[in-house]
């Protein structure tokens, strides 16, 4: 309370101890007196559902003390007449997301509804400060901010590695923001999972632990059971329900079912009729859930700041320990979750170094101005460096975005005529007022995997979601898990997968949205580090014995060091990489070592990934893998490989989206059977061959770099390892690499391959359709 | 051996990998739904500001075509121009460039929706074309027979199979052909969407585009579906 006039404070409080209702305090006392007039205070969250939440958290004690406050929210749900008065009328307490208050941003009245403005609270904001979400809800606030300079910034967070980068950017720029620390409670109480059977030595799955977990949930009241991917997710609860003999209340809940479905989880939930609930990331964050009373974790946490979240969400009361149990899927992460143990023991959460801001959000911030109204590019440039992220924000660069919002900012040729946006009188404005619909339409920074709707043949409600690149790799008949059930793929009707009940067959493994988050460079150290220990008396005996095994046979990675086998197995030469580098960057590894492998004349003939190690086959031996794995060389086999890769054309869509390039309701045009919408790839190959340095492709680098490329994580092993390579070269597997060998989604490399692949595929359908003599 | 070589109302002809079509007897070649001026026409309606490269980036890879092949006819079966006035702004290199092409062959334009009137150009304007036994028109009639050849674009087909992306391809039926769009910003409509089923039978064949053309049967890729 005494903080309340403070232009910015972030508040870190444990999940559950009351943090969002202590910050609206301040704004109810304020407007008690009934003689504010229009809209005082903003909240944002990053989840729709936090803002009803929060609306109904709030009613009570307004209705209760009968205070003369309007709270409304206004979110993406939100019907067109309602948004339409709330933008005439606005409440004193508008509960909104960052996309939706962009848009309010975009309107030309925007600065009479702004004008009052006294506070915004962002709630969750250490789930937002990570993401081009949170860089939005920044710009868009730099703008607020001009219009009502009084405008006080109230952070929420849960607990955090690095409170001050969260302060740096909640805070205008150069302004203070004070950290208000509740106490952080006791340390929660984590466990590993140990069973008498002991884990496989590969995959995901954890099926042996379901009698122990069935056991766990009998044994607490309500239990949440996280899982890395939504594919897992369903796995685990369709295994579960075929041990739940008493038929426990279970659910599932995760970001691919349909929106009634999760919904009447969540109820069920809240009225305390579930035992245990399945889930993912969707339930990352702090909506309150009632007695969760134990977390368990399903796999590896792959990152210690979010094991403590997911954590936070058990025993959501204040004095009392959170009670978690780890289980590993298999012998590896049985190591890993011992390292995670002892992270979160010592407090050691795991962060990256925070990037700039994304310019491809910038561009978009600018379209969002110009919608708005004319603009000086001088004021815009100064308002956009108060923004923490942006604060370093060369002139250069701002003007680089505007010219690219503005002409498209092309090397070769220009728009003389046709500009989006024109400067008159040294304000910047739209040319064309229609453009307004468009931007608008393509605002946000979210970008789904394109997905299609599940449903049974006949039947309006839809099941769930399933990415349209594992729908078309089904085949009638195939069976596949959504929401807890069997269903059998029956055909492709428009943009709906059709699918018939099936009981009671094994799945065709779901492997909808197979994209992993990579184990943390942080909890990899650990991992090094351990396996220099001379015995691990934390491990159990099955685990302790096989790493001693592979000390003996060949030798245990080192953390300044990079470990290389190599060994003939089943006709093939083999070498494993252990470049704890995470599974992301080891996959660009394998493409840029087996290009290069290729290159060479070794013929390699396929690779596959884990988080700790990349094991490439082939026809011929790798006899001096210190060369190929050479820095020089590898930023030479990146430059090359990068440019027609498929990650770049992925990231390339998703900036040039942002950035207002390509519209993001292309799906529509598809609906209408248009043929105009044409793929992000072509613009991306015309930009390659026409204009390589394009702000567009430099962009689509940087954050290639750093996401799925992750090439900054094989960096930060060349640096950590200093081309000290330890080249073991055996006769036979190691211990090490032999889970290697169970491990799924092997990567073929095909070169020539795949393109001979087609013509044997058609050239046989051809045959039997008799037609090859046409 | 990377084009389709098949016989078409008695017409030995060539569906060429890069999705012109070649007519050797006749020596003429034609392309369908080039789209010149669609990265200016998008910006003139206050869309975003795409690659200005489409219009020099096709065009080059029609003068490779007409570089190959040598035509003495050459058949632009509409929507050549993504609109007219992109037709009347071209600029005088993409005019130089497109008269260049036109020397020494015989140069049709036939009109399309998108195009439907005459252009500033040289070569000859028509709404359609008869050569022997087959008539070249921007958009296919819908009954499923008709007695010669017809050769159309308009719908700009593709079609993929599983496990590699969809491809712009040709559509071939006995007495029917139904070119890709080559022009460098052009979409494909999926040949299993209905507007297509008029003309699938066991006879279709989807010739794919790329490094080879890849025939496949239209109704093996329906039947994925």
């Amino acid at each position: 309370m005494d903080r309340a006039a403070e232009p910015a404070t972030l508040l870190i409080a444990p999940t559950g101890g009351g943090k969002t209702l202590s910050g609206f305090l301040p704004s109810l006392i304020e407007l008690a007196d009934g003689k504010h007039d229009g809209l005082h205070t903003i909240y944002v969250s990053p989840l729709k559902a936090l803002a009803a939440d929060i609306k109904r958290n709030l009613g009570t004690p307004i209705t209760d003390m009968d205070l003369p406050i309007r709270v409304e929210d206004r979110t993406g749900d939100t019907s067109y007449t309602q948004k339409r008065r709330q933008r005439a009328d606005p409440p004193h307490i508008l509960l909104t997301t960052p996309e939706s208050l962009a848009l309010l941003v975009s309107y030309e009245d925007a600065p009479r509804m702004f004008k009052g403005v006294q506070r915004v609270i962002i709630d969750e904001i250490h789930a937002l400060a990570e993401s081009k979400r949170g860089d939005q809800l920044l710009l868009a606030l730099s703008r607020i901010q001009s219009i009502a300079p009084d405008l006080r910034r109230v952070g929420l967070s849960a607990t955090v590695e690095d409170p001050d980068q969260i302060a740096r950017s909640l805070a205008r720029n150069p302004d203070p923001c004070p950290i208000v620390r509740a106490d952080p409670g006791p340390d929660p109480d984590i466990s590993m999972l140990i069973t008498d059977e002991k884990p496989p030595w590969s995959g995901g799955g954890a099926k042996y632990s379901i009698p122990s977990v069935l056991e766990l949930v009998k044994q607490h009241k309500t239990t949440l059971i996280f899982h890395n991917t939504r594919a897992q997710a369903e796995i685990f609860f369709h295994n579960l329900w075929l041990a739940n003999d008493e038929s426990l209340p279970i659910g599932i809940h995760h970001g691919s079912l349909s929106r009634d479905q999760r919904a009447k989880v969540e109820t069920a939930m809240t009225h305390g009729e579930l035992r245990a609930i399945v889930c993912t990331g969707s339930l990352d964050l702090g909506i309150d859930w009632g007695d969760v009373d134990l977390v368990i974790q399903i796999g590896a946490p792959k990152n210690v700041k979010r094991l403590i979240q997911r954590i936070g969400r058990a025993n959501h009361h204040y004095n009392a320990p959170s009670k978690a149990v780890l289980v590993p899927a298999n012998r590896f992460e049985v190591v890993e979750c011992v390292a995670a143990l002892q992270a979160a023991k010592d407090h050691d959460l795991d962060g990256d170094p925070p990037s700039p801001g994304p310019k491809d959000v910038l561009c978009q911030h600018i379209l969002i101005a110009a919608c708005a109204g004319p603009f000086r590019a001088t004021d815009l440039y100064h308002e956009v460096k108060s923004v923490g992220a942006y604060a370093n924000l060369s002139r250069a660069e701002f003007d680089d975005c505007l010219d690219f919002c503005a002409t498209g900012g092309y090397a070769l040729r220009a728009y003389d005529k046709w500009k989006r946006l024109k400067e008159t009188n040294g304000q910047w404005h739209l040319r064309d007022p229609r453009s307004c619909a468009q931007i608008r339409m393509n605002l946000g920074t979210i970008f789904d995997h394109e997905t299609l709707k599940v449903k049974f043949k006949r039947a309006p409600k839809t099941l769930g979601e399933i990415e349209e690149s594992f729908a078309a790799t089904l085949t009638q008949g195939d069976t596949f898990l959504i929401g807890g059930q069997i269903v059998r793929y029956e055909g492709l009707n428009q943009l709906t997968v059709e699918v018939s009940r099936q009981k009671g067959r094994e799945p065709k493994v779901a492997t909808f949205n197979g994209t992993k988050f990579s184990t943390s460079t942080q909890l990899s150290q650990r991992i090094l580090q351990l396996f220099q220990q001379n015995n691990w008396p934390d491990l159990p005996d099955h685990t302790s014995e096989w790493l001693s095994m592979q000390r003996d046979y060949s030798k245990l990675p080192e953390p300044g060091r990079l470990l290389v086998e190599t060994f003939p197995q089943d006709g093939r030469e083999h070498m494993v990489v252990y470049g704890f580098a995470g599974i992301n960057a080891h996959r660009t590894l394998g493409l840029i070592l087996t290009q290069r492998m290729e290159a060479a004349g070794l013929n390699p003939l396929g690779f596959v990934v884990t988080d700790y190690a990349l094991m490439i086959w082939g026809l011929d031996e790798v006899t001096d893998p210190a060369s190929l794995l050479d820095p020089q060389n590898m930023y030479y086999g990146l430059e090359t490989w990068l440019q027609g890769n498929a990650v770049m054309k992925r990231t390339f869509r998703i900036a040039a989206t942002i950035a207002g390039l390509i519209d993001r309701n292309t799906r529509q045009g598809r609906k209408t059977g248009r043929q105009a919408t044409f793929s992000s790839d072509i613009l991306y190959d015309t930009l390659a061959k026409y204009d390589p340095e394009h702000l567009m492709l430099r962009i689509t680098r940087e954050e290639a770099m750093r996401g799925m490329v992750d090439f900054g994580r094989i960096e930060e092993m060349l640096n950590r390892t200093k081309g000290q390579v330890d080249h073991v070269k055996l006769d036979r597997i190691t211990p090490l690499a032999a889970p290697l060998f169970l491990e799924p989604g092997r990567i073929p490399v095909w070169g020539e391959g795949r393109e001979k692949l087609l013509q044997d595929r058609a050239a046989a359908l051809m045959d039997d359709a008799g037609l090859s003599d046409l | 051996m990377s084009d389709y070589n098949f016989t078409f109302a008695g017409a030995a002809l060539v569906a060429r990998a890069d999705g012109s079509l070649w007519w050797p007897h006749e020596r003429l070649l034609c392309v369908s739904d080039l789209h010149l001026g669609k990265s200016e026409r998008v910006a003139r309606r206050g869309g975003a500001m795409l690659p200005p490269y489409d219009t020099e980036e096709t065009l080059s890879r029609l003068k490779a075509a007409i570089d190959v092949t040598a035509p003495a006819t050459v058949i632009c079966l509409g929507d050549s121009f993504d609109d007219l006035d992109a037709a009347n702004a071209v600029t005088d290199d993409v005019r130089a460039t497109i008269t260049t092409l036109q020397a020494g062959c015989e140069w049709v334009w036939i009109e399309g929706n998108h195009d439907p009137g005459p252009v500033d150009f040289g070569g000859s304007h028509c709404a359609d074309l008869v050569r022997g036994a087959v008539i070249f028109q921007h958009i296919a009639e819908t009954e499923a027979t008709r007695a010669s050849g017809e050769i159309s674009g308009h719908y700009h087909p593709k079609a993929s199979l599983p496990g590699i992306a969809a491809r712009a391809c040709f559509l071939i039926t006995k007495n029917r052909i139904i070119l890709p769009a080559f022009g460098a910003y052009t979409g494909g409509l999926s040949i299993s969407n209905p507007v297509f089923d008029p003309w699938i039978d066991e006879q279709t064949r989807a010739v794919l585009i790329g490094k080879v053309a890849t025939p496949v049967p239209a109704n093996a890729i329906l039947k994925q579906r």
